[in-house]
């Protein structure tokens, strides 16, 4: 569905993407993972045939999306990051409008809006305007709309960004059943949960380039532990560090933040046991499972990015 | 798959009308009432006192010009702030690039939209001075016509302008000196030829000078101060030149 090899995009001076290699197959759900800056989006714009590489090899669905955009266009959805519905028109109206973006019928945008409209669950808002409707209501009709054409591929970049959690898990779920239906999708995330719950299969960008690729679980199997070990200690905000150097050999890894050290241990309660043999006493224990979170921040170091 | 049933530029076309539905209420003042008050008060009121123009009573010379200038104003005004809150508020413009519809297609639907606007205007606001006997010649017929293609000579430029600035504070510039001199320099209210020498060729490159003599020949059915040929090539080079511009202005801000 999607082929890119070494694909770049600069700006002026500036390169967003650095050579990027990425393959995404029919009914697969890919995500795009990375702090802010990392490239996510800009390598969405030349997916979405917005914006032209700069070099680099790109087809999408078999096309290059530099000499037949608009045919490609025509066969992709997309869910912008900053909305961009017409909030002077109806929610209805605001699919039949875009239906004819694509040389639908009327009848056939109609028909299209009423049905997407109920899958969205916001038929009873048809006839509303779109100001008065809240962030997650104003996000599933974006969606709605970006499937108007009936995509091969569906991009949404950063689709639950700003969203109550609420609206987030209605908005996964819809988003599950897109893909079980067999549509592609692809989407850019910086949130580690909604990775695990949507992605197939991911890369983690950083600083325009890829620094990894798996499935969720192979990539907390191959960057993380099983377990991490969160320690708290009451002096911990001085003397993190020193605690650090004493935890020294426990686990695989470990790693003094400014509040808590982390252990990654594959066996958390042997780390814990371990920690109390060598008369460690922490104001408090938490082990818990690996994340993709542990694998994100190790792969894209915990420096603010903003 | 339904597809091609409707060009990119008629479905563009279509949300404007979508839109303008809700609103046309209001439009009517400024686009009919306003002008027609404007025709009365200063055609009858003001022509009073003067008489006659080149040997027309007052209220029949000026009221070609006001039907051009009142084309003229719409086309500028809409083609400001709707089009640039397009590009950075709405964000519509975005909405349709990541669909088949391309920036020409953009650029020609609202194009589309403003002829719309400004015939149904011009044909209400002509019936109304008929009325008042202002129309003197059957060639008021092609009225309509010259308001059309200076739509497009005024529209497509300033789409190029709207499209290329960040903030809606530069249309205040378009308007203090380009628009309003415009509309007083270019014969609405008065011939050319009271202007000084310096500033008459203010009135040469204007568009709304050539489509307010070509209108005031139609209606008073007399010849136009130039061949109609050059005025008219000078507001097709206008209309021809800015489409052009808009449409390379459009896809610019659309591409990166």
């Amino acid at each position: 569905m999607i082929f890119a090899r070494d694909l770049v995009k600069r700006f002026g001076d500036f390169t967003a993407v650095k050579g990027i290699d990425v393959e995404v197959a029919p009914g697969e759900a890919f995500g795009f993972l990375g702090p802010n800056g990392a490239g996510k989006s800009s390598t969405m714009r030349m997916i979405s045939c917005v914006s032209a590489p700069t070099s680099g090899e790109l087809r999408i669905l078999g096309m290059d999306p530099v000499r037949d955009g608009t045919k490609i266009r025509a066969r992709l959805g997309v869910c912008p990051q900053l909305d961009n519905l017409d909030p002077d028109l109806s929610v209805r109206e605001n699919l039949t409008t875009y239906a004819r973006y694509f040389g639908l019928s009327r009848a056939e945008g109609r028909r299209r809006a009423d049905e997407l409209l109920e899958f969205v669950q916001l038929s009873d808002r048809a006839g509303s305007m779109v100001e008065p409707l809240s962030g997650g209501m104003k996000r599933r009709l974006t969606i709605a709309r970006a499937m108007i054409n009936e995509p091969d591929i569906v991009l949404l970049d950063e689709p639950t960004t700003g969203l109550d959690p609420q609206a987030r898990h209605l908005l996964w779920e819809r988003l599950f059943r897109l893909k079980q239906r067999g549509t592609t999708l692809v989407l850019t995330t910086h949130y580690m949960d909604e990775a695990e719950q949507l992605c197939d299969r991911l890369v983690v960008m950083d600083g325009g380039k890829i620094v990894a690729e798996g499935s969720p679980r192979s990539l907390i199997e191959t960057y993380s532990t099983a377990e991490v070990v969160e320690l708290r200690f009451p002096d911990g905000l001085d003397f993190n560090a020193d605690y650090a150097a004493k935890l020294g050999g426990i686990g695989e890894r470990v790693d003094p933040l400014p509040d808590r050290v982390l252990l990654y241990a594959d066996d958390g309660d042997a780390a814990v046991a371990e920690v109390q043999r060598r008369g460690l006493v922490p104001s408090s224990v938490l082990v818990r499972r690996s994340t993709l979170e542990d694998v994100f921040l190790h792969l894209t170091g915990r420096t603010l990015v903003d | 798959m339904a597809m091609g049933t409707v060009h990119p530029s008629i479905a563009v076309l279509e949300r404007h009308l979508t839109l303008y539905r809700r609103l046309w209420r209001a439009s009517v003042f400024s686009s009919f009432v306003l002008p027609v008050l404007f025709v009365v008060s200063i055609g009858i009121g003001v022509g009073g006192y003067i008489g006659s123009v080149q040997g027309v009573d007052y209220l029949s010379w000026i009221v070609p010009g006001v039907v051009a200038s009142t084309a003229f104003q719409m086309a500028v005004g809409e083609s400001t702030y709707s089009v640039l809150g397009d590009f950075k508020w709405v964000r519509a413009y975005h909405a349709m690039r990541a669909t088949p519809v391309r920036p020409n297609d953009i650029v020609t639907g609202h194009l589309l939209y403003l002829l719309f606007r400004v015939t149904t205007a011009v044909l209400a606001f002509l019936i109304v001075v008929l009325l008042f006997g202002a129309l003197h010649s059957p060639w008021t017929v092609a009225v309509p016509l010259v308001c059309a293609l200076l739509t497009v000579a005024a529209a497509a430029p300033v789409m190029a302008f709207a499209a290329s600035i960040e903030s809606d504070s530069h249309f205040a510039l378009l308007f203090r000196f380009v628009v309003i001199p415009s509309s007083l320099f270019s014969g609405v209210f008065f011939p050319v030829e009271q202007l000084p020498a310096l500033v008459r060729p203010v009135a040469y490159v204007s568009p709304l000078w050539h489509a307010v003599e070509l209108c005031r020949s139609a209606t008073l059915g007399v010849a136009p101060p130039w061949p109609v040929a050059a005025h008219v090539g000078c507001l097709l080079l206008w209309a021809v030149a800015g489409t052009v511009l808009a449409a390379y202005r459009f896809r610019r801000r659309l591409e990166d």
